[in-house]
């Protein structure tokens, strides 16, 4: 697609947007008045596709364990639909870009829950070991595999401390145009950058705030208005594996 | 240093190609193997995503380390000035280069997109010790063929001692870039250790002259130049001091660990799991790698010949194989520590220690990688006068006889 027909495409899809949120807001006004529907979260602003990524902000995820129920893995099954990745009955080779963790207390028997995925490290060790730059982080934290120069060498899997990276074993099928993926090459979480980069949260966050839990907040970390610097300047917060460092985009809130 | 030494070819009768057909057969499996998995994805390898990297590294790293640690024997004759090893210099070298070459195969192979090998060259990570390993890994070619070259040209004698020197520091810096591959991984309880570079650089001194002496023994037998006793000898005891290098920075470095409350999990499962890796690392590093070889070369009482030497050479080989076989699968096979003290339990085999069986194609692919790099040395030999037409003691040096053994 040339720079004109992207241009054509873009002003289609604004022009579209546009009517279709005057249309919700009157559908808003109509239903009753003095409701207020939240129908737009307002986590992200669309980008244009031509427009750089702004390094003013730092996209980030508070995920509250207690809001995290132990049977539930609707962030999983959330991501797995909207990234095209499944479970083919292979444990060992499956790619898994969002996992439920249990851990336990041996010696107290408390047990807690919650999904773990990439943690968008600010010092990503797999940006620092990938040969080719493949492995890179984006100027507002996303931190991303490109398909195109990633040769598959797994060098960042042996490198990230957070096991958040699976490697395509098998040749695929039915993928999702957004979520390219490729066999021999090396995928994680994406932070879903395509919703993201049109301005909505997360498939994980969305799918959790509408099973009632809202165990994750997505936001940018930079804007001190944002929930969730709010919420990180108002309770203590962990990160995983802190020690090293890392500065990860993923905090944990009653951990 | 014995005077004009007359360097000749090897022949190219019935025994060359045989052995070629043989190193062949070898190469064809492991090509098969190649276009196996790139057809059907890694998943017909043993490999998953706990175990990342298997039997391809182990026999990759073991080529690339033994590569530089060939190059002792030139190094010793160009840098230190030790007459006895000039002579067998242009072998060294060759060697050196053929291994890294066969090491260096079996990597680039196993890639999940072995097309994409040129992308390596064409973007760069600089900040990657991986890349930097790229770099080590070229410039060790060039700079080993340009001091083969010197070497076995007229009138360039005065260049020999700068690139043995150029050479010389740079399979340092090539061991150090490869151990430093594992010991920059802070994130994992089995690497994260700076001692990992001297570690790598002992095992490519060990490695690398057993290979030597391996190679240049049965070569000097099948060409009826036998390789002189003393001369084995001391190409032995020089092995011999390596491989006890190798178990003392393998001590420091379990020692260090185990001091270290973080560390004393991976420990415990390392040497005292009573699994494949404590077995291979008591069994295979410690014993038939490294106090075996060293009573069979340092033991008093020899025996009349070299016989030991060869087998000392050979075991090793076998326990340099074990080593990279715990450092590499075992140093993976210990789960990640994301929360210390905690049981940790997932669909993604977290808290579980991984398992790894080795498969056909990823063995083939290995052993085709020790065939490339025996072929290169066969052809070698087969093309340029690299070995000296009488390797006895009294031609390599005369010294040599008087205090032979």
């Amino acid at each position: 697609m040339n720079n004109t027909s992207l241009k054509d495409a873009y002003i289609e899809k604004t022009r579209r947007d546009f009517l279709k949120k005057a249309g919700a807001g009157v559908t808003t006004l109509a239903l009753a008045s003095g409701v207020t529907l939240m129908a737009y979260p307002q986590a992200a602003q669309a980008r244009k596709p031509e427009e750089p990524v702004d390094p003013s902000q730092r996209w980030g995820l508070l995920i509250d364990v207690n809001k995290c129920t132990e049977d539930c893995t609707a962030c999983v099954t959330a991501c797995s639909e909207e990234n095209g990745w499944k479970q083919g009955g292979n444990p060992g080779i499956d790619a898994q870009w969002i996992r439920k963790l249990k851990i336990k207390n041996p010696k107290s028997g408390h047990e807690q829950t919650f999904p773990v995925m990439c943690q968008h490290c600010g010092a990503p060790p797999c940006v620092d070991v990938c040969p080719t730059g493949a492995s890179f982080k984006r100027a507002d934290g996303i931190v991303l595999v490109d398909k195109h120069i990633c040769i598959g060498c797994r060098y960042c899997m042996m490198a990230c401390p957070y096991k958040a990276r699976s490697f395509v074993h098998e040749p695929l099928t039915d993928q999702k145009s957004h979520a390219p993926r490729g066999k021999g090459t090396v995928e994680s979480c994406t932070m879903c950058v395509h919703r993201v980069d049109r301005g909505d949260q997360p498939a994980c966050v969305e799918k959790c705030a509408s099973n009632g839990h809202g165990a994750l907040l997505f936001g940018d970390l930079n804007d001190p208005n944002s929930d969730i610097a709010k919420r990180l300047a108002s309770y203590p917060t962990k990160q995983i594996r802190a020690d090293l460092g890392l500065d990860t985009g993923v905090r944990y809130q009653n951990l | 240093m014995a005077k004009h030494v007359t360097y000749s070819q090897i022949g190219t009768g019935k025994g060359f190609y045989s052995i070629l057909a043989l190193f062949g057969v070898f190469i064809a499996a492991g090509a098969a193997a190649f276009l196996h998995v790139e057809h059907h994805g890694h998943v017909a390898t043993g490999m998953t995503n706990q175990i990342v990297w298997g039997m391809p590294h182990v026999f990759a790293i073991f080529l690339i380390v033994a590569a530089s640690g060939a190059l002792n024997v030139a190094s010793i004759g160009s840098v230190f000035n030790k007459s006895a090893y000039k002579p067998l210099s242009r072998m060294s070298g060759v060697l050196a280069m053929a291994l890294l070459a066969g090491g260096l195969v079996v990597l680039l192979l196993d890639l999940g997109r072995p097309d994409r090998m040129i992308t390596a060259i064409t973007h760069y990570n600089f900040k990657s010790i991986f890349a930097w390993n790229i770099i080590l890994y070229s410039g060790f070619m060039a700079i080993v063929g340009a001091y083969l070259f010197v070497q076995m040209s007229l009138g360039m004698e005065k260049y020999k001692k700068p690139f043995g020197i150029l050479a010389f520091v740079w399979r340092l810096a090539l061991t150090t870039g490869t151990g430093s591959i594992f010991g920059w991984l802070v994130a994992r309880q089995g690497y994260d250790a700076a001692i990992m570079a001297p570690l790598f650089i002992a095992m490519s001194l060990s490695f690398g002259t057993a290979c030597f002496i391996l190679v240049v023994k049965y070569t000097g037998k099948a060409t009826d130049r036998p390789l002189g006793t003393a001369m084995t000898w001391r190409l032995g005891r020089l092995m011999g001091v390596m491989a006890a290098a190798v178990l003392y920075f393998t001590t420091v470095r379990h020692l260090g660990n185990l001091y270290a409350a973080e560390h004393a999990g991976v420990e415990q499962f390392i040497l005292f799991g009573g699994n494949i890796f404590t077995t291979l690392f008591w069994g295979g590093q410690v014993l038939i790698g490294g106090l075996v070889p060293l009573a069979l070369v340092f033991a008093p009482n020899k025996v009349e010949g070299s016989s030991r030497v060869t087998l000392a050479a050979l075991l090793v080989i076998l326990g340099g194989f074990a080593q990279l076989y715990v450092i590499i699968v075992g140093g993976q096979a210990y789960p990640l520590v994301l929360f210390p003290g905690m049981e940790v339990s997932s669909s993604f085999a977290d808290g579980v220690v991984g398992s790894y069986t080795p498969s056909l194609p990823e063995i083939a692919l290995g052993l085709g990688g020790v065939a490339v790099a025996m072929v290169i040395t066969v052809m070698a030999m087969m093309a340029f006068k690299l070995l000296p037409k009488n390797l006895s003691d009294a031609a390599l040096d005369p010294h040599l006889v008087a205090k032979a053994k």
